[in-house]
């Protein structure tokens, strides 16, 4: 079901498919993401939606379909190259350094060196990299009491904010998150959520994945549901209610799903 | 909330990046200062506190610390090198050829001149290098682009290595059914020179190396990598670092320093031991260990290696001075290692 809309998309995905040796993790995923607006992905465990965000991110290709960005084709080859045309992801496993401190896992992949000499021979500017830190998550009002302390002694949801901070502060274009709040509690999640919101005020294309249908409903501009590796609708959040969502996701008739939730 | 990110003063910033690396090495340290007192106050007319004694101690401890310090980068991200003490003999018995076969005619290196010294001796030099280099890098190929445990490929390096070793000096060189040793010039500049404070050139440079790879650990991209690399090696690959020649890198560097520590172990002694080096990699392993790198990868540090490869050799020295049998060093030191180990365990229960 397609939306008529005045707007063009940023990115969009057609046809995505994608095996692991016998395994069909997606067969024909469709997609589009717009500036300033989130687009929640919704399906069950095991639907495709980590796969297709990771092919979207660069992380892994996929077996075959088209990609446009900004209505141009673009064949994303690895994260970097992702980063490069501004799309950040925040994976559901954060994919952060516990080992290292905040503003290096900021940095990571992206360290600033000192000016001159010494930055060609490799040397870190650690100053910067630390005050810029301070700064975004001042930004963003992430409560920290220092970033030179190691990740692993932070909280879920301090290091769910790390990661998030770390997409925001570098993706100006689009920004992925997998499951943000799958591991938060209540107010970590709210923290989360308003993090969205002003990423999306700054005109940032935001894709979500959740499996919380309140959350969705409540930050999502659109929807796309996922069965079984397929598309099996795209919709605007004010088309649809959460019986007709959770009916699409399982395949169950809305009947069923009413049934249910009675 | 905001605030508590602002008010944060900058003396605070520049805190230790990693607390627990810093404070293990604090304690590891405290652990050598007592001994060294200990063994200070007990030996008979305070015997152990002597200047001579302590360059001895800093003399052999500095090869195995040549070595434990490329170890220390291989383990900071979570593989092992078993290889580093055969392939520093293979460096060392490959170098001694050379020299022997460049040095001059047969018949007047078999009666220890080398007129062509200068030129035999940076051939010798480089070719040990070279040597070990070209070992870390097939242990860094073989682990990353075949994706092989460390353990095992290492394991195999090191054999072959050992095997080498063997074959080259059971050739002989230069009409020689053994290679002969070394010239004089070399053993006694490098080997046994006094190059500053009258300490051995062999010390001065393990000291200088491990300088300047604390700094290249702590303040560097290299280092930086190295440490998130450990930490978590997808997270890494997926941020952009380029986790596999960074790898390959480390591996590389490690048998650099063994082919180092092969040259100057060649100088010190005038001929390389072929058994003497089979357990060189425990020693280091060990050296790393006791001094707080995390066999989990993702922390460590050089000065915690430094501290950690005296530890044996104090214990030898004040063992031998009080005539107890050196036997007893290796029940210590085992250990300590395990003491060593399980600390790891208990911080990395913190980490995750
Ligand atoms: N690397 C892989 N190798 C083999 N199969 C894989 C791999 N990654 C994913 N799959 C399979 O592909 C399918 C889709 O997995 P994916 O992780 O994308 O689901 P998901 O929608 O993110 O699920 P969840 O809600 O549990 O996170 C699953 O059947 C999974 O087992
Ligand atoms: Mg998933």
């Amino acid at each position: 079901m397609d939306v008529a809309t005045p707007k063009a998309a940023i990115l969009e995905a057609r046809g995505i498919s994608k095996t692991f040796g016998r395994v069909t993790a997606l067969s024909d995923a469709t997609f589009s993401a717009y500036a300033g607006e989130v687009s929640a992905i919704v399906g069950d465990n095991g639907a495709g939606k980590s796969t297709f965000i990771k092919i979207l991110s660069g992380a892994i290709a996929p077996s075959g379909g088209d990609f446009l960005l900004d209505g141009k084709p673009v064949h994303l080859t690895s994260p970097q190259d992702a980063r490069d045309h501004g799309i950040e992801t925040v994976y559901q496993d954060l994919a952060l350094a516990p080992s290292l401190d905040v503003a290096s896992n900021l940095f990571l992949g992206r360290e600033a060196r000192l000016p001159g000499i010494l930055g060609r021979l490799g040397f870190l500017d650690d100053r910067l990299m630390r005050a810029r830190a301070r700064q975004e998550l001042e930004d963003l009002q992430v409560g920290l009491s220092s970033v030179s302390q190691p990740v692993f002694t932070l909280s879920g949801g301090q290091r769910q904010a790390i990661a998030v901070a770390r997409a925001t502060a570098w993706g100006k274009r689009i920004v992925i998150m997998d499951e943000p709040t799958a591991a938060l509690g209540v107010r970590e999640s709210a923290m989360v959520l308003k993090l969205i919101e002003r990423i999306k005020q700054n005109g940032v294309a935001v894709i979500m994945i959740s499996h919380s249908m309140p959350e969705v409903f409540e930050v999502a501009d659109r929807i796309t549901i996922l069965r079984l590796g397929r598309t099996v609708r795209q919709m605007r959040r004010d088309e649809t209610t959460m019986t007709d969502v959770v009916a699409f996701m399982t395949g169950a008739s809305v009947e069923f799903v009413q049934e249910i939730e009675r | 909330m905001s605030k508590t990110a602002t008010a944060n003063p900058p003396a605070k910033s520049a805190a230790p990046r990693n607390i627990f690396a810093r404070s293990t090495n604090l304690y590891i340290f405290f652990v050598l200062i007592a001994l060294i007192a200990f063994f200070s106050l007990i030996s008979p007319n305070h015997a152990f506190f002597d200047r001579g004694n302590f360059v001895n101690i800093a003399w052999d401890t500095a090869e195995i610390l040549l070595l434990a310090i490329g170890e220390t980068f291989v383990i900071i991200t979570a593989g092992i090198d078993l290889s580093v003490g055969t392939v520093l003999m293979l460096s060392g018995v490959v170098a001694s050829w050379v020299i022997a076969q460049m040095g001059g005619p047969p018949a007047l290196v078999a009666s220890g001149h080398f007129p062509n010294a200068g030129t035999a001796i940076p051939l010798g030099i480089a070719v040990a290098i070279v040597i070990g280099g070209i070992a870390g890098l097939i242990n860094g190929t073989l682990v990353t682009r075949l994706r092989m445990p460390a353990f095992i490929v290492t394991l195999g390096v090191f054999s072959i290595a050992n095997g080498l070793g063997d074959l080259v000096s059971s050739s002989g060189a230069a009409g020689q059914s053994a290679i002969p040793p070394v010239p004089e010039s070399f053993a006694n500049t490098l080997g046994n020179g006094n190059l500053v404070f009258g300490l051995p050139t062999l010390v001065v440079i393990a000291a200088f190396i491990a300088l300047v790879t604390h700094v290249v650990l702590t303040r560097t991209l290299f280092g930086r990598r190295t440490f998130a690399v450990g930490s978590n090696p997808e997270g890494s690959r997926l941020a952009g670092v380029p986790v596999t020649s960074h790898l390959i890198w480390v591996y590389t560097f490690a048998g650099f320093m063994a082919g180092l520590a092969g040259i100057l172990d060649l100088a010190r002694f005038h001929a390389t031991d072929i058994q003497g080096h089979s357990l060189d990699n425990l020693d280091a392993i060990a050296a790393v260990v006791i001094g707080g790198t995390s066999l989990f990868g993702g922390t460590g540090s050089i000065l915690g290696t430094v501290i950690g490869a005296f530890i044996p050799t104090v214990l030898r020295y004040g063992f031998t001075i009080q005539g107890i049998s050196s036997f007893w060093q290796d029940v210590v030191v085992g250990a300590i290692i395990i003491v060593a180990v399980l600390f790891d365990q208990i911080r990395r229960r913190r980490v995750t």
